[in-house]
């Protein structure tokens, strides 16, 4: 019941995104100039390649993003079941982020998560 | 599956649909009349009564305009971008409890698209593939000041997600569901989480602003560094989604602080009341829309009043202070329900 | 209904499995992989596994894909910047395919076709079922896992900030 639901919620925002796009087509004039499809950057010429370099911290933010997000997903059904299951799931739990948060500890003092 | 229920659920679709739109519209108008009163000016007020048909004359606008697609972009996923980004803002309002149920033809009706039993890691879920419209597009653009404008939201929107999931636990902890529906109704009277979850309830209103990107956390689409960010090589209907997709996502994200932390559709004393089903529900309707209205001011009210950050700052935000402290807090209300309950 | 429903699903995910490999386009690779994980996910709500399907999102399209879009925007890896392959490579990649096709097929002629039954009144998916079982049954590998998690963890850091 809930998931028809949901595909039509779906398709009603596909619906509104495309509608969007494809009547502002055909309300917009156009027209042609061998300038308009160039790469904007207020007006100067492009230079090289947009694929420019980026800071590595970005990956690695990702990276230690992705560990603490499987951490996470561990935590969810501990979160809905303590109270079932109770002390032995906390001390399971504080023995995991105990080891979990030496590793971020590690990150911290090795300036994993300091942007520079 | 019965027709009924189908007819029902389409409507409340539609419904919802267009709520969503108008609440996102008028966000811009309240947007630009908060900032005039914030800043002493009169705001928009020539399009209608005190400019009331300013957003229809602004939608109007996005659709005449002309579509610059650049040479140098990927066509097909310069289109899709803003599409996926708009899709997954509405798709999210799917599993809020927008009131409590209806009676109409001898049934009940529940005013929630879909009571899912994960519904928060449903919101979670969407929220996480929103950021591929930003980065498609950014992409697709094939611009430096785009790729890098959308580089920076999804690196900031991820590292913002940890601290929310993190604050999200603490509050699992006492509600033991993940069904919105169910948490709400854990509030009924005056036990709001945010009582019992104050630095959790800090915890994502921050993580908040910087998943909707809403200053003080607009680093991707910084004008006076980035030109526009990931959208800067977006004009007409594809710029609107974005803008237009911003919006919503700040409207469920208001609905959904005031689900989790401020009681969603219930008040106080209103339930003493004994007022007829129908009645009670709407007025829960009114109530939710009160609480969501007040946060859409209150993001409105901290863009205007605070700077932007740096990004070194932003992501010190992040990981050096909510971070941990979302793990304390959840440490804290762990072993607080373990020993004391 | 749901067997129709199952033959879209697998269909959708073989193609976009396959678009994966063939695409010349790092991007649209990425971008069919996601949607290959989406189908796969679709999979889990037909087995009533809903938690799974979420968490399937979540991890996988929402956390490890970012990394890899992050990879091909950080690299720039298209068709001009390609990296030239000898032909030892070449032919090194056919053997261990090969290899790899020699055991699909060999573990497909072990494998029995029968019928499989929905378990549709069963809650394994559900979150309470999992979270019970996770900290109780199998309290020992959770634990281990963390563990898994911190080298990763330090694996991660210390190449990023290897030169310090």
């Amino acid at each position: 019941m809930g998931s028809s639901a949901l595909v039509l919620l779906t398709i009603c925002g596909i619906a509104f995104a495309a509608g969007g796009i494809l009547l502002s087509k055909a309300l917009a004039k156009t027209s042609t100039n061998s300038q308009k499809g160039e790469t904007y950057e207020c007006g100067i010429p492009t230079t090289g390649t947009s694929f420019i370099q980026f800071n590595v911290g970005y990956y690695l933010f990702a990276l230690i993003f992705l560990i603490f997000d499987v951490e996470l997903v561990f935590m969810y059904p501990w979160a809905v079941v303590v109270k079932e299951v109770g002390m032995p799931a906390f001390v399971e739990i504080l023995v995991f982020m105990f080891i979990l948060f030496m590793g971020f500890l590690y990150a911290w003092k090795k300036g994993a998560l300091r942007w520079d | 599956m019965d027709l009924s229920i189908l007819i029902e659920k389409s409507v409340l679709v539609v419904i919802l649909f267009s709520v969503s739109l108008a609440v996102a519209a008028y966000s811009t108008y309240a947007e630009r009349k908060i900032a005039a009163f914030l800043q002493d000016r009169y705001g928009p007020d020539r399009a209608g009564p005190w400019g009331l048909l300013q957003p229809l004359a602004d939608g109007g606008k996005m659709f005449f305009k002309e579509e610059i697609i650049p040479n140098a972009s990927d066509k097909f996923l310069f289109i899709l971008g803003p599409c996926i980004f708009m899709t997954t803002a509405l798709m999210t309002s799917a599993a809020i409890p927008w009131g409590k149920s209806l009676h109409l033809f001898g049934r009940d009706i529940s005013l929630q698209v879909a009571n899912l039993n994960i519904g928060i890691l449903y919101i979670f879920a969407i929220v996480s593939i929103g950021v591929y419209g930003i980065m498609i597009g950014g992409w697709a653009s094939n611009n430096k000041f785009a790729l890098l404008g959308a580089i920076r939201a999804s690196s900031q929107m991820i590292s913002y997600e940890l601290a929310m999931g993190m604050a999200i636990i603490a509050l699992l902890l006492t509600s033991n569901s993940l069904s919105i529906r169910d948490i709400v109704d854990q509030q009924a009277g005056f036990h709001w989480n945010v009582f019992y979850q104050p630095l959790g309830f800090i915890i994502f209103l921050v993580c908040a602003f910087a998943e909707c990107n809403r200053t003080p956390f607009d680093l991707p689409e910084t004008e006076t560094e980035l030109v526009g960010g990931y959208h800067t090589e977006y004009s007409s209907m594809k710029l609107g989604l974005y803008l237009f997709a911003e919006y919503t996502n700040m409207f469920i994200s208001s609905a959904v602080i005031s689900c989790l932390y401020f009681g969603g559709y219930h008040f106080p004393f209103i339930d003493s009341l004994n007022l007829p089903q129908n009645v009670a529900a709407i007025i829960s309707v009114f109530v939710l829309f009160a609480k969501v209205c007040f946060f859409i001011f209150f993001f409105m009210w901290i863009r205007w009043t605070l700077p932007r950050f740096r990004y070194d700052q932003l992501m010190r935000l992040g990981w050096q202070m909510l971070l941990p402290l979302a793990i304390v807090n959840v440490l804290i209300t762990g072993a607080w329900l373990t020993y004391f309950k | 209904m749901i067997q129709y429903l199952f033959f879209a699903l697998s269909a959708l995910t073989i193609i976009s499995a396959l678009y994966v490999v063939f695409s010349r386009n790092p991007m649209h690779s990425v971008l069919s992989l996601i949607v290959c994980f989406f189908t796969v996910a679709g999979h889990y709500i037909l087995l009533n596994a809903q938690f799974l399907a979420i968490v399937h999102i979540i991890v996988y399209a929402g956390a490890i894909m970012v990394l890899f879009l992050f990879t091909v925007m950080l690299l720039n890896l298209n068709r001009e910047t390609e990296p030239h392959k000898t032909n030892w490579v070449k032919i090194a990649a056919v053997i261990a395919a090969g290899m790899l096709f020699l055991t699909l097929i060999a573990s497909l002629k072990m494998a029995g076709l029968g019928t499989y039954s929905l378990p549709h009144k069963s809650n394994i998916g559900f979150i309470q079922d999992i979270g019970v079982k996770l900290f109780t049954d199998f309290m020992l590998p959770f634990e281990i896992s963390t563990i898994l998690f911190m080298s990763a963890m330090i694996g991660a850091v210390l190449l990023a900030k290897k030169e310090k």
